[in-house]
């Protein structure tokens, strides 16, 4: 593999008449972060799902070299894709413990106990709070949980969409530092983030969505310092 | 017309729950189908009707007419499944799948022909009905409801309704217009004290009890039942930990199938059942499922049993009354739930 864990070319989704994505390009390289990040409605989410194969889309989709069009969901899950949702999906009426054992559901012939060991060293507030119902967790906690469980299907890409949403700061740079964590053991990261300067910050490479097309795009630390991009992204 | 006689009431009661106790299975059995699928499943009864007949002809030493049903749905589905595989491209797994249900099918159609006549144990012949019936379960949902996967629930309601007439009107082709009963599993009374009791009150009773004893430990301890919860639960959430609803939708019909030929065999020997016998008998299980507002196993459960009661003293005090009386029931439930639930929006996810 030349280095690309995730190629996305021309991809196309609609909903109904309204395009949501025109034409999108975007390589993730083996281990590296990179992030997505543009206003309201640019089509960030519409991306991720498309890339998950939760929505039907038109173009390619490189998954390890491989192409993704004829692959369901479930497969893409089994092959080390997982997605952790805007909304996180948790299964609100079930413990904690419940939710992160599901996630190790597409590999339930190996052995994830110490994945769930791990789990639990990352985000000790879930092991304090492994037999609470997911759904009557905080905000904070309740995306740790959708990251602990996406982490137990032992994902080689992992998709996070808008993990600060909702979230005070000081919690959102805990998270943002996990994820800097989970690259430096070698997992590879897709980004999207409306908070462009944290998720700037500890990428590698970064895309600028714009109206469902990719307005700008480079590495990291040289989109942090163009004036344009500051402008409307990162607050003047 | 002697309206309340107390010393009839501990054999009403005993009545009631042994009946109740087989319309709580039905509204588990609904409760689970609709909480993983968001499928309505009116055609529950039929299941029963199919348990209870299939029984009755393996006890007379014929072939079933379940098992004309089933290779018929059988062919259908395999049909279907080889044909979206030959549309994917993958010619191979088509052939695979048609040879395959051709396969079994033929070998069914022997096994059974071989088998019915020798009248063997009741208990084989339990085991062979639910061969018969359970695979049913899974073929419908193959055939009816999986190409509806993304329908709304009240296309699905509509499916529903009309799978439950396209099944009565192929009970009546496969079983014909004569109502049968089974022969009870166990015969002779218990004396509890003043009162007498079937065994085969409590073998209902009893069965029922291990039935939803299983049921629990499935959802609460094994990871496919916790992927069942999972899915029912938040659909999205479960696909993106790779659980497939196709697969939670067939597990979940097949449970469904196997509860309602259970069912059918338990109340066979108390019900004269013919083949538009299921619509009635899913319906019991169906208010008991209202009230617990078709997601609560324990509300639903509990509204089955006291549907039996309420049924068993109304049939004998008021016996034209009946069934009037049962269903009306489903008026204040209705009204009660709708004062204590808060309106969830249909499409959740
Ligand atoms: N189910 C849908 N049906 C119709 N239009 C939709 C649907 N989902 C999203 N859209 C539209 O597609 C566009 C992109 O939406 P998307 O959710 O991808 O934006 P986003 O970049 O994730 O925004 P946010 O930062 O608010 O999460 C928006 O204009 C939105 O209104
Ligand atoms: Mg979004």
């Amino acid at each position: 593999m030349s280095g690309n864990l995730l190629e996305v070319s021309d991809l196309h989704t609609r909903y109904g008449r309204v395009e949501a994505l025109s034409g999108v390009s975007l390589s993730v390289p083996q281990g590296h972060i990179v992030s997505v990040i543009g206003a309201n409605g640019a089509g960030k989410t519409t991306l991720m799902n498309s890339v998950m194969g939760l929505l039907p889309s038109q173009g390619t989709v490189l998954y390890g070299g491989e192409p993704m069009h004829n692959v369901p969901l479930e497969a893409r899950v089994a092959r080390g894709m997982c997605l952790v949702p805007e909304r996180r999906d948790l299964f609100a009426s079930m413990s904690v413990q419940d939710n992160l054992t599901l996630g190790a559901y597409s590999r339930r012939r190996e052995s994830w106990k110490a994945d769930l060991d791990d789990v639990y060293r990352r985000f000790p507030r879930l092991l304090e709070r492994r037999t609470q119902l997911a759904g009557t967790l905080s905000g904070g906690e309740q995306q740790m949980l959708a990251i602990g469980r996406a982490l137990m299907g032992k994902p080689k890409l992992l998709l996070l969409d808008e993990p600060s949403l909702g979230l005070a700061p000081l919690i959102v740079r805990d998270i943002l530092l996990m994820v800097k964590h989970l690259r430096d053991d070698g997992l590879t990261v897709l980004l999207v983030e409306q908070n462009a300067r944290a998720s700037l910050a500890i990428s590698d490479e970064a895309y600028v969505l714009e109206t469902g097309a990719v307005k700008m795009s480079g590495p990291a630390a040289e989109l942090i310092r163009n004036p344009e991009l500051t402008a409307s992204y990162l607050g003047g | 017309m002697q309206i309340f006689d107390p010393s009839i009431f501990p054999v009403l009661f005993a009545d009631g729950l042994t009946n109740g106790a087989v319309y709580a299975l039905l509204a588990l059995a609904l409760v689970l189908v609709f909480s993983v699928t968001r499928v309505i499943f009116i055609p529950i009864g039929e299941f029963v009707v199919f348990g209870t007949l299939t029984l009755a002809a393996l006890q007379s030493g014929k072939v079933p007419g379940t098992l004309g049903l089933l290779l018929v749905l059988l062919g259908v589905a395999a049909i279907m499944q080889a044909f979206g595989q030959f549309r994917a491209g993958q010619s191979s797994r088509g052939l695979t799948t048609l040879v395959g249900g051709a396969v079994i099918g033929a070998v069914l159609w022997f096994a059974i022909g071989a088998l019915a006549p020798m009248k063997l144990p009741l208990l084989l012949q339990s085991l062979i009905t639910l061969l018969l019936v359970a695979p049913l379960g899974p073929l419908i949902y193959r055939v009816v409801y999986q190409p509806l996967q993304n329908a709304t629930v009240l296309v699905l309601l509509i499916a529903s309704v009309a799978l439950h007439m396209v099944l009565s009107g192929l009970a009546l082709v496969f079983f014909g217009p004569e109502g049968s009963r089974t022969p009870p599993f166990l015969s002779g009374d218990l004396k509890l004290g003043q009162v007498t009791v079937s065994q085969q009150s409590l073998l209902v009773i009893l069965a029922s009890a291990m039935l939803m004893m299983g049921l629990f430990f499935f959802f609460e301890r094994t990871m496919i039942g916790k992927a069942l919860r999972a899915t029912a639960v938040n659909r999205v959430g479960a696909r993106l930990v790779g659980i497939s609803p196709t697969a939670s939708g067939t597990l979940t019909f097949l449970l469904a199938a196997l509860i309602g030929g259970v069912s059918g065999m338990l109340i066979g020997p108390s019900v004269a059942m013919g083949y538009d016998s299921g619509f009635l008998i899913g319906l019991k299980g169906f208010i008991g499922a209202i009230i617990g507002g078709l997601v609560s196993f324990p509300l639903a459960a509990g509204g089955a049993v006291l549907v039996g009661l309420i049924e068993s003293f109304a049939s004998f005090s008021l016996s034209a009354w009946k069934e009037v009386i049962v269903f009306t029931l489903i008026l204040p439930v209705l009204l009660w739930r709708s004062l204590i639930t808060k309106h969830i929006p249909e499409d959740e996810e």
